[in-house]
């Protein structure tokens, strides 16, 4: 296994690098698009709940204002889609610190439950206020991104852009997560009280690694709209939350790059589930049960012990050293 | 050092403390005895922010800090560690230490996302010193171990290092040797007289009287929310009302 840190980003770095290369006029680079905003948006959710141990079942609200923020001030008021983005990550991120004082002081269920109520609130005004976000049937007409002569119009642009975006997402997490912040969140989530005896003010931590999260959600949601160039409430909802929660479970909770994993296979699957139809929400379900029977660790860990039994697992009744 | 003033808790109708007030000097090793439910824990509670009190003020160096969180008192040099050990257990040993360097730190969040120089310098610092409170307590070998896998002894010794590593000018341990095998007791006793040479003033809640009356340089007797007895361990073992409250009065 690759220990370093630089050298594992080194070696993620060029795996992405080459995918477009692999996949070559391949419709898959349009998915990898996607798998790319959503490894953004496991990370942002992993950040809260893989490190701080803070749930959050409304994560696709963050995504869904920084999408509808982008569309409908690009596409309705013209502006520019790049300031647009910045602004509307900053202020995505003012409102989850806000909203973010009184949630995150509830614990457990009840928090659960707080973000599912914020989630559901803002789904319910991307439906209803129709004179701005179109209502159910949706936004269209948003523009590419541009930067100079380049128009971000093709798959492969997209690709580009968007998994630039993505690796300095994953930097950066990577960075905060091995650092004094990274413990501390670590910390609140093993035991909040001694957390805070050691001087770590876990409320005011808390709160802005919600904010954080947000910023990155919104981020992802510009990119998204940019990108499909049409955004509807449906993408937002509570099943779409659920669907990231399962991403950053299946990929490893407290590991960025197993958030990736975990992106990646949700969000590939659905193209080689074609054939189930509709029963493919019962495979999601028997792929979430048989994970955390066999692989609680999620696939960043479950993967590696994996193959280290099937090199050892010849020489069986030899104790194999964890 | 420390000074607790007329300090009162009531939960609900019962009244846990009732009108405590003590001083702890500089260096020395302050032992706060009681039977059970004397509020030895609550007072402990109440000095460390973890419970806001109904009445009552404690300074800390002739500074009021009733009322202050938690997270505040440990850059203003009081930490504790916990009856049940409170370990952050899926870190290793040397991380959990390292969250004791916390308050004395201070790289925000966004340089350590860009992993600015200097935070790459203070992280050195911090695992360097980490490192140095844990051979003071003897598990330096344990550094890389998931706390959560240690023994109970390994882990009070775990939660020391910890503390240590806030460099606190005030340490309270609340019941440090419960859970301790007589050959680990002996070792904690060293541990804590070592910790008063390093100039730290220590104030421990104990059930072990052995452990008192032998580190102990004052103790403080607390039965039923009230402080009964003040004094040496000498004047506490001859005295009448303690002794009473320990072993119940005659009939």
């Amino acid at each position: 296994m690759i220990k370093h840190p630089l050298c594992k980003y080194t070696a993620f770095v060029a795996l992405i690098l080459i995918i477009p290369f692999v996949l070559k006029g391949s419709y898959l680079i349009n998915v990898m698009v996607f798998v790319g905003i959503n490894t953004m948006l496991a990370i942002a959710l992993n950040l809260l709940l893989g490190y701080a141990g803070q749930i959050s079942l409304g994560h696709a609200a963050f995504f869904g204002l920084g999408a509808y923020l982008s569309g409908v001030l690009t596409a309705t008021h013209g502006m520019n889609p790049w300031l647009v983005m910045v602004a509307a990550a900053v202020g995505v991120g003012l409102l989850a610190f806000v909203i973010g004082f009184p949630i995150l002081r509830l614990k457990g269920h009840y928090l659960a439950m707080a973000t599912l109520g914020f989630g559901i609130i803002v789904y319910i005004v991307f439906n209803e206020t129709v004179d701005i976000t179109g209502g159910p049937s949706g936004l269209s007409g948003i523009p590419n991104l541009k930067l100079g002569p380049v128009a971000f119009d093709s798959d492969l642009k997209n690709y580009y852009l968007v998994w630039i975006v993505t690796l300095l997402v994953v930097l950066l997490a990577v960075n905060l997560a091995d650092s004094r912040i990274g413990r501390s969140l670590r910390a609140i989530h093993d035991s909040e009280v001694a957390a805070r005896v050691m001087g770590v003010n876990a409320r005011l931590l808390k709160v802005q690694i919600f904010a954080l999260s947000a910023v990155i959600s919104s981020l992802a949601g510009s990119l998204y709209a940019h990108t499909m160039a049409f955004v509807a409430p449906a993408s937002f909802g509570f099943n779409f939350s659920v669907e990231l929660l399962t991403m950053v479970v299946i990929g490893g909770l407290g590991s960025i790059y197993g958030s990736f994993l975990g992106a990646l296979l949700l969000t590939l699957l659905p193209e080689f589930l074609r054939f189930l139809h509709d029963y493919d929400i019962v495979f999601y379900g028997l792929l979430l049960m048989v994970m955390i029977m066999f692989m609680p660790g999620g696939l960043v860990r479950g993967i590696p012990a994996l193959l280290r039994r099937m090199m050892t697992g010849r020489k069986k009744g030899e104790t194999v050293d964890a | 050092m420390l000074e607790v003033r007329g300090v009162r808790q009531v939960f609900g109708g019962v009244t846990a403390l009732d009108d405590v007030s003590f001083r702890v000097n500089r260096g020395e090793i302050t032992g706060v005895i009681g039977p059970n439910g004397a509020g030895k824990t609550t007072l402990f509670n109440i000095i460390t922010g973890i419970y806001s009190r109904t009445a009552g003020a404690v300074f800390l160096e002739a500074r009021d800090i009733s009322g202050l969180p938690a997270e505040r008192l440990a850059s203003l040099g009081m930490v504790r560690t916990f009856q049940n050990i409170e370990l952050f257990s899926h870190m290793t040993v040397l991380e959990n230490v390292m969250v004791g360097l916390h308050a004395r730190s201070k790289s925000g969040m966004l340089a350590c996302a860009l992993k600015m120089p200097w935070t790459v310098a203070e992280e050195r610092r911090i695992r360097t010193e980490a490192m140095a409170w844990l051979e003071f307590v003897g598990i330096a070998d344990l550094a890389q171990v998931e706390a959560g896998n240690l023994p109970f002894g390994k882990g009070r010794l775990l939660e020391l290092a910890r503390a240590m590593a806030c460099e606190p000018r005030i340490l309270l341990m609340d019941e440090p040797a419960a859970g301790l095998n007589s050959q680990e007791t002996l070792g904690l006793a060293r541990l804590i007289r070592a910790v008063r040479e390093k100039g730290v003033s220590v104030v421990l809640v104990e059930h072990d009287m052995e452990l008192v009356m032998d580190i102990c340089d004052r103790i403080i007797v607390l039965n039923l929310g009230r402080k009964l007895a003040e004094g040496t361990p000498r004047q506490i073992q001859e005295n009448p009302e303690v002794i009473s409250a320990y072993l119940g009065e005659e009939l």
